[in-house]
């Protein structure tokens, strides 16, 4: 079966002042209708990698690969048009941080009636009931009071919520979830991550998790990509996450504190060069 | 024990929207107080009450005994009270240089021997100089989060109101946060509220802490009390169970 996704030497940099951020630097990895994790700590560049198969790259930045394909279309090449009519409908990303996302000026409402209007032809009322639908989907309590509110009306995680439910509401076949819900407690992370499970599992979507949260991600993804310095360091079955071999791997699952264990202060990272070489 | 902070049967508003409804806590000084409870169930709220960012229509919040007006905090307060957001990238304005961002309070607070703290500061959050004329914009996530904990602690604050501090940060980046409000904390003294939606990372930080959900406190405990599962309310309960990690439905059926 031929993967929906190709990256293929991955390459993002940004000149500077003080020279040249290499943010990302020769990723390779293939995505099916699947979970696929990415982890790594911050800088890495993970948000670099799927900005980059999302065509999010800032302008200023330079960005190569011998392979960004998906479904037979060459990313890096193809027309402005094709990539935005793409990134509308196809392939989705929830952003890091809901704030940069959605509209300060629009009610959350609207946004997501908008957004579901450009891709498909519906009625204003039935788009109304639908992105209700869709926020309580996100368990969102009292959508229809939120669907009247400004995005700096919200906390933090029902916004993130709001964002998620707006990017769903136009079915993409690939999503990107940058850190997704890492600003949501618990109980509705797990109903989150049941909702991108179920569109993965029915829909046969592919999914890009990106995210920090080694135990989530290891409970959740089906692959794992770990990455230190803009490099793929390990890929493992997320299965198998406890007995990664990578040093760097280890260290990023024995750092986080958890109920019952008294570790003060809790274990750090080593880093060693040689990860970054 | 006198409280260094104390919020009693405070009320916070939206309209029609109890965002607060009749809260109270009491935080014994150099205490580490934990918030936890599902998104929206006002801990944000709470802190911004105590900061003088929330309109509070009832109750009351006092600082070493002394009661703070509803809505106005002075400079002086600021001095002794610093928040840090939950979101390291709206906090920071995007266009500053780091070096800006820490001279900031500084200026505000006319404190002199700017030099020698923005250099501890950086070094005491792990940045090195070298990060010092960066713009904020150039930074990733768990920076940006170093350098707002920086800019809370370059002014020497007795409180520090900590709001989701290390959430959208990776485990080695928060492993290494932690151990610094840790230390921090225990060099200077400093009294903490900390709002997590980990358990994990609430337990492993505060001694105490409060479940919140709707607007109202549902249940007070310590944390050896939620570890060995001596909970009350099957709301708290819930959130013990969440925090054990996905468990996918369709492999159960
Ligand atoms: N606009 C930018 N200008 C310069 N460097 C940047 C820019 N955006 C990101 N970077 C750098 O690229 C690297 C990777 O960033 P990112 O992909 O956001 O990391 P992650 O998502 O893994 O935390 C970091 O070192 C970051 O500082
Ligand atoms: N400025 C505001 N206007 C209207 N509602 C608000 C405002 N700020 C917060 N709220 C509401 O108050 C409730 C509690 O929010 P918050 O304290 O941020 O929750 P959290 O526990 O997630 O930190 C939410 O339902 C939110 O929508
Ligand atoms: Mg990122
Ligand atoms: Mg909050």
């Amino acid at each position: 079966m031929n993967p929906m996704l190709t990256v293929d030497d991955l390459r993002v940099s940004f000149p500077t002042r003080t020279g040249l951020i290499e943010a990302v630097r020769g990723v390779s990895f293939t995505l099916g209708r699947e979970r696929l994790g990415i982890v790594g700590e911050s800088g890495s560049g993970k948000s670099q990698t799927g900005r980059a198969i999302m065509g999010l790259t800032p302008a200023h930045a330079r960005i190569s690969a011998s392979k960004l394909n998906f479904d037979g279309t060459d990313l890096l090449t193809a027309p402005a048009k094709v990539r935005r009519s793409l990134r509308g409908s196809r392939i989705a990303m929830i952003l890091q941080d809901p704030k940069y996302s959605l509209n300060p000026v629009m009610s959350i409402g609207r946004q997501i009636v908008e957004t579901l209007r450009t891709h498909e032809n519906v009625g204003k009322r039935e788009a109304r009931d639908r992105a209700i639908a869709m926020l309580e989907a996100v368990q969102i309590r009292d959508a229809g009071r939120v669907f009247d509110l400004h995005p700096h009306e919200v906390s933090g995680g029902m916004g993130q919520r709001a964002m998620i439910a707006m990017m769903l509401i136009a079915g993409p076949e690939l999503l990107i979830a940058d850190e997704p819900t890492s600003a949501l407690d618990v109980t509705v992370q797990l109903d989150v991550l049941g909702i991108l499970d179920k569109l993965v599992a029915e829909r046969g979507m592919g999914l890009i998790f990106i995210s920090h949260d080694l135990r989530l991600v290891s409970s959740f993804c089906d692959r794992v990509i770990v990455m230190y310095a803009g490099r793929i360091v390990e890929e493992i079955a997320a299965v198998d996450l406890a007995n990664a071999k990578h040093p760097y791997t280890q260290g990023l699952l024995n750092c986080m504190p958890t109920l019952g264990t008294d570790r003060h202060p809790l274990p750090v990272l080593d880093r060693k060069p040689e990860w970054a070489a | 024990m006198r409280a260094a902070i104390a919020a009693e049967n405070l009320t916070v508003s939206y309209d029609d929207f109890l965002a607060l409804d009749d809260v109270s806590i009491d935080v014994a000084s150099g205490e580490s107080f934990g918030l936890v409870g599902e998104s929206g169930s006002g801990k944000s709220t709470l802190l911004r009450a105590i900061a003088g960012l929330a309109p509070v229509s009832d109750g009351r919040i006092a600082l070493d005994g002394e009661t703070l007006d509803a809505r106005y905090r002075d400079k002086a307060f600021y001095r002794r009270v610093q928040m840090v957001f939950q979101d390291p990238y709206g906090s920071l304005h995007p266009r500053q240089t780091v070096d800006r961002l820490l001279q900031e309070p500084l200026a505000i607070h006319g404190v002199r021997d700017a030099e020698r703290r923005i250099l501890r500061a950086l070094d005491e959050v792990g940045l090195g100089s070298s990060f010092r004329f960066r713009y904020s914009h150039q930074l990733s996530g768990g920076q940006r989060q170093r350098i707002a904990i920086a800019r809370a602690l370059i002014i020497e604050p007795e409180i520090m109101l900590l709001d989701e501090p290390t959430s959208a940060l990776d485990a080695s980046v928060q492993a290494e946060v932690l151990n610094l409000l840790e230390q921090v904390r225990r060099d200077r003294k400093l009294t903490y509220i900390m709002v997590s939606h980990d358990l994990g990372v609430v337990t492993h930080m505060c001694e105490r802490l409060a479940v919140m959900k709707s607007g109202k406190v549902v249940e007070r405990l310590s944390s050896g009390d939620l570890v060995a599962g001596r909970i009350s309310e099957a709301y708290t309960k819930n959130l013990m169970v969440a925090s054990k990690g996905f468990v996918r439905k369709a492999a159960l059926a």
